[in-house]
Order: C-alpha cells, then sequence, then structure tokens
C-alpha cells in the first residue's frame, strides 16, 4: 500500500513538473512570437509617435536619436536577444510611451485591472453555473428555454457594446455611476477611497461578468441533463428523494468539477475582453495599457503585457489540469500510464 | 401519424425560418454594396437627429444617415467575416490532417501551435497580428483568420487520430498506399462534417472579432465604414445623450450575429440524420 502511495506521488511530481516545463517553454515560445510580430510591423514608430509634420521640421542628428531611441536601426534577433536576457534578469525594459521602468507599470495596471477581473471571473462563474443547473434541471422547460436563448444572445453581443449600453443607461441617463475612469476626476491619489474605486469598477465588472456567463452556462447545463437522466438520479427518485435534494446531493457535486475547470480555463477570453471593456470606460488597466502600447509601437510595454498575461491563462490552464488530475482518479490513471 | 406530421412540419418551419436568415443576411450584403456612396452623402441641414421616420436610426454630427451607414458597415463586416471563417477554416483542416499524417514531429509541433495560439487572450493576439500586418484591411482579415483556427484543428486532430486507428484505414495502409492518399481519399470525407460544422459556427466569432479590433483602431481604417468603427465614433456622443448612434447599428450586428447562428445550428440539425426525428 505504502509502496503504490508513492509511486503515485512520484509519477504526480513527474507530471507536474513536465507541465511546469510545457507551460515555461510555451511562454518562451509567446514571447518569440510576440517579438517577431511587432519587429515585422510596417508602421513606423516615429511617424506614428513623433508625427510627419515634426519629423519634416527636424534635423538629422535629431532623427538619428529618435531612430536609436526607438530601436529603427537594430537588427530583430539582436533586440530580442538584449531583451531576453535582460527579462530573465528580472530587467523587462524601459516603456517607450511612459518613459518608465515596465515592470512598474505593469505592477499599477494589474493592481488597477485585477480586482475587475477576479470579480467578473468570480460572478460569471457563480452566476453561469447557478443558471445552467436551472436550466438542465428540466430539459426544454420555460427555464431552459429563457437561459439557453439569453446564453445565445450574449454570446452574439460583442462586449463592449455591452459596456456601451450600460454605460448609456446606468451612467448616461440614470447617472448612478460615473461614466468612466478609475478614480474620480480630479482627486488626489491619498484622497481616493477603496470605495471610490469600487464605484468606478463597478459597470466594467458588471459588463464583463455578463459577457462571460454564456459558455459556462451552456457547459454546466449539459452536464446538468447529463447527470438528471442518468440512472442514479433515477434511483434517488424512486427512494422519494425531493427535487431540491436531489440537485444538492447528486446533480451540484456531480458537475461542479468540470464548471471549475472550464472557468479555470476561461481566463483567456476574460483578459481579452477586458480589453475592449476598459477602452470603453477609459478604465486605466492593464487592457488599455495593451491597446495604447500596440497603437503607439511601444515594443516593451507590448511585450510585457503579452509574456504576462499569457504567463496568467497558463496559469489557469495548469490550474484546470491539475484540479483534474488530483480529483478525478480516471484521468490520473490515464495520465501516468 | 400524427407525429411524423408534427415532424414533418417543425422541419418546414425550421426551412422557412432559415430561408428569411439567408434573404435578410444577403440584403443587408446587397443593400450595403449599392449604398456605398450614399453612406459618405453629409448634409448638415438634418445632423444629430434623433431616429424619425425618414431616419429610423436618426443622423449623426455631420448628417449622414445611420441606417444606410449602419447597413453598409455590417455588410462589409459580413463579408470580412465569410472570407475570414473560410480561411481559417482551411488551415484547421490542413494542420488536423497534417498533425495526424506527416508523422510525430510535425504533430508535436502543431500541438505546440494550438497551444500558443489559445494560450494568448485572443484579443491581444488580433492586437499583435493586426499591428504586424500594417493594420487596414489586411491587418484585420489576416489577425482574424489566424487566430481562429486553433480549436477546430484541435478538435480535427483529435478526430484524424481516432480514423487512424480504424480498420479501413489500416487495411488501405497494408495495401500500400501512401499516406497523402489515405489522408485525402479516406480521412478527408469522415471529417467533413465536423469541419462543415466548425466553418459555419466560426461566422458568428469571426463577424464579432472583426466588429471589436475595428472598434479598438486596429483594423479597417476610420474613413471605412465598419460597425466597429461606428461605434467607436459614437462614443464620442455618448455623454451628450445621443444614444442612438451606440444603440441601433449595435442592435443591428447583434441580430445579423444571431441570425448567422441560427443558421448554424439549423443548418447542422437538418444535415445531421441523428436528429432527423426530434
Amino acid at each position: 500500500m505504502k509502496q503504490e502511495r508513492q509511486n503515485r506521488l512520484r509519477h504526480g511530481g513527474i507530471w507536474f513538473g513536465g507541465q511546469i516545463l510545457r507551460a515555461a517553454a510555451l511562454i518562451v515560445l509567446v514571447s518569440v512570437l510576440a517579438f517577431f510580430l511587432v519587429s515585422v510591423s510596417p508602421i513606423d514608430p516615429l511617424q506614428t509617435n513623433v508625427g510627419q509634420a515634426a519629423l519634416g521640421a527636424m534635423s538629422r542628428e535629431q532623427i538619428e536619436k529618435l531612430e536609436a531611441y526607438w530601436g529603427v536601426d537594430t537588427p530583430p534577433t539582436e533586440r530580442y536577444l538584449s531583451w531576453a536576457f535582460d527579462f530573465l534578469r528580472g530587467d523587462m525594459g524601459v516603456s517607450l510611451l511612459y518613459r518608465r521602468p515596465v515592470a512598474e507599470i505593469l505592477a499599477e495596471k494589474l493592481g488597477n485591472s485585477v480586482w475587475l477581473l477576479l470579480s467578473a471571473w468570480v460572478c460569471s462563474g457563480l452566476f453561469g453555473f447557478f443558471l445552467g443547473m436551472l436550466a438542465g434541471h428540466r430539459r426544454g422547460g420555460s427555464a431552459d428555454r429563457f437561459v439557453t436563448g439569453l446564453s445565445l444572445v450574449v454570446a452574439s453581443t460583442p462586449s463592449f457594446w455591452i459596456a456601451m449600453v450600460l454605460l448609456l443607461t446606468f451612467a448616461v441617463q440614470l447617472k448612478w455611476f460615473p461614466i468612466g475612469l478609475g478614480v474620480p476626476i480630479g482627486a488626489a491619489s491619498e484622497a481616493v477611497s477603496l470605495a471610490d474605486r469600487l464605484y468606478h469598477a463597478a459597470l466594467p465588472a458588471a459588463s464583463l461578468s455578463i459577457a462571460g456567463i454564456s459558455s459556462i452556462a451552456l457547459h454546466t447545463r449539459e452536464k446538468m441533463i447529463e447527470v438528471m437522466e442518468s440512472e442514479y438520479i433515477l434511483f434517488a427518485r424512486a427512494r422519494g428523494e425531493s427535487e431540491v435534494c436531489l440537485i444538492l446531493r447528486h446533480g451540484f457535486r456531480n458537475i461542479l468539477l468540470p464548471a471549475v475547470t472550464l472557468q479555470f480555463a476561461s481566463v483567456s477570453e476574460i483578459i481579452g475582453g477586458s480589453v475592449l471593456v476598459e477602452q470603453v470606460f477609459s478604465y486605466p488597466g492593464l487592457g488599455q495599457a495593451a491597446v495604447t502600447a500596440g497603437l503607439g509601437g511601444d515594443v516593451p510595454l507590448l511585450l510585457g503585457i503579452t509574456v504576462l498575461t499569457a504567463a496568467v491563462v497558463f496559469s489557469g490552464n495548469l490550474a484546470a489540469n491539475l484540479l483534474y488530475h488530483v480529483i478525478d482518479p480516471r484521468i490520473r490513471k490515464g495520465g501516468t500510464e | 401519424m400524427t407525429g411524423t406530421k408534427k415532424t414533418g412540419s417543425r422541419r418546414l418551419t425550421m426551412l422557412v425560418l432559415l430561408a428569411f436568415a439567408v434573404v435578410f443576411l444577403g440584403a443587408v450584403v446587397w443593400l450595403g454594396e449599392i449604398w456605398q456612396e450614399e453612406a459618405l452623402v453629409t448634409d448638415f441641414t438634418r445632423k444629430n437627429l434623433a431616429p424619425c421616420q425618414t431616419h429610423p436610426f436618426g443622423t449623426d454630427w455631420m448628417g449622414r444617415d445611420m441606417f444606410v451607414r449602419t447597413v453598409t458597415g455590417l455588410s462589409m463586416s459580413i463579408r470580412i467575416g465569410l472570407l475570414t471563417a473560410c480561411i481559417s477554416a482551411g488551415i484547421a483542416f490542413l494542420m488536423g490532417l497534417a498533425a495526424a499524417v506527416m508523422g510525430r514531429l510535425a504533430d508535436g509541433i502543431i500541438g505546440m501551435l494550438i497551444d500558443l495560439v489559445l494560450g494568448i487572450p485572443h484579443m491581444l493576439l488580433l492586437i499583435l497580428i493586426s499591428f504586424a500586418c500594417g493594420r487596414g484591411f489586411f491587418g484585420v482579415v489576416a489577425g482574424v483568420s489566424l487566430t481562429h483556427w486553433a480549436s477546430l484543428a484541435r478538435l480535427l486532430r483529435g478526430e484524424v487520430l481516432q480514423l487512424k486507428e480504424s480498420q479501413y484505414v489500416k487495411i488501405a495502409e497494408r495495401l500500400g498506399k501512401g499516406r497523402f492518399y489515405v489522408a485525402f481519399w479516406h480521412m478527408a470525407p469522415n471529417l467533413l462534417p465536423q469541419f462543415v460544422t466548425g466553418l459555419i459556427l466560426l461566422f458568428p466569432h469571426a463577424i464579432l472579432h472583426e466588429a471589436s479590433i475595428t472598434f479598438l483602431g486596429f483594423g479597417l481604417s476610420p474613413e471605412q465604414p465598419a460597425v466597429g468603427n461606428i461605434l467607436s465614433e459614437s462614443m464620442r456622443y455618448l455623454v451628450t445623450g445621443k444614444w442612438w448612434l451606440a444603440l441601433f447599428p449595435g442592435l443591428l450586428l447583434v441580430a445579423a450575429v444571431l441570425l448567422f447562428h441560427y443558421i448554424g445550428q439549423t443548418a447542422c440539425r437538418l444535415i445531421d440524420p441523428g436528429s432527423a426525428h426530434e
């Protein structure tokens, strides 16, 4: 028994190590891909940020200085290698637009975004799960049709438009919430309270949560239908268990794990949606920084954001795999063979 | 008796609705083509009008009719959506097939590519690719086509791996048929249903992502009529209460995407013999 247990632990360790290595390799590849894409771009950083008129008025030396600053004359491989070595030593470079270290900007923007992302992730998961359970409990019933319809409509709606409609209704017409930004306009940063921040993040978080429910709701519904048609439910019914008891004791437990796993794997969707939603609300988060960096050709910042978000997404996927691996014995067996 | 009658009438309703959806979307594309000049007509005597009978969607700050603009924009989005969905489904098909046929190394590389594309948040990868292609029409088409193939490719790859174990493929191999012969003559026909379903379900995604990337400013240039552009312009006028600039174009976009969803699901159900009696 003990031997077997140790064996299993060792196998699990090897599996986990492999997964970590794989994720690390993928992150390196992500950085190479991102760097490649940025460096083949025909968009001239000088034209976009300085402007044609200003460039025309400058002397040759000034232009050369600017070109060196934006890295126009250095070959891409050299630039990538120097960036990568600096990155490994913990130096993520200096943002060309903000003229501050990338790590500092990322920390600040992530600090703004993290509550937004986290609350949207939790809310969409909880609501989606609840709706999916409700729908799957009685297939074809009115709740089922409502939830399926709702999910379809939400899936067909761009998240930025959801955000715009919420903005129109609750901020412009009803004036319940502020129109944009992460903090009150004109307030000193020390004077901003947590309540202010939450108040400003409410609408963006709501838009993101709504945009995220459809996949989890539909997925949970499928699983719930499967469970409700199973023989153990039939047997429980025959024993005379109440519907509430059926759902809580047999349904809930069986569909919780796939739902949590799916939610971990959908981190990427929520981050992607936040890019759009933050743009609508001018919320100073990671997504907005990505758009600014992309439009302005700020390579170090864009790379930093890509690597950071890819790392978050891979940790989400890893967590999903790990959950399955630890909890579901069938997969564990399949994985180590 | 009544059972068959009911099934028949349901199939008929489905067909009628399907025809309606196709006609509606076709009309949007066609009208958009015709109204290209009209969408640019400015008339300052009628600027900032709220929706009324002559201008059902209102007019903007330059007196352009929003209904005409929205339809032209949507027509553009639908055409880009169709194009990009076809390209990315094609990529997915080739990748899925290649992963299974070209040996372990190719399989590993393609698996890695799929993970890579799925690992970067969709919007971010779109921004990167569109930036790499210099934005504009080409940037959007490249961006949307190169980001949507991964999940379908994963699906097709799984399917091919199963097919590889099937008897007739093994027999064909023993008979000395080449890898490519087996791939195209024995595997591809079996992948077709999955492929068609995947392709149709890609349309709505492609349209939505085209609108989103244009909205952010990485897509079609601002002078082109596109739903993303219309909506991002309307952002500036939202606060002053011009709600119609954002509401109606968005609604029409959602309607078009929903109809595509509907067409996709219905077509799949009509094709699939398994659900003929539902």
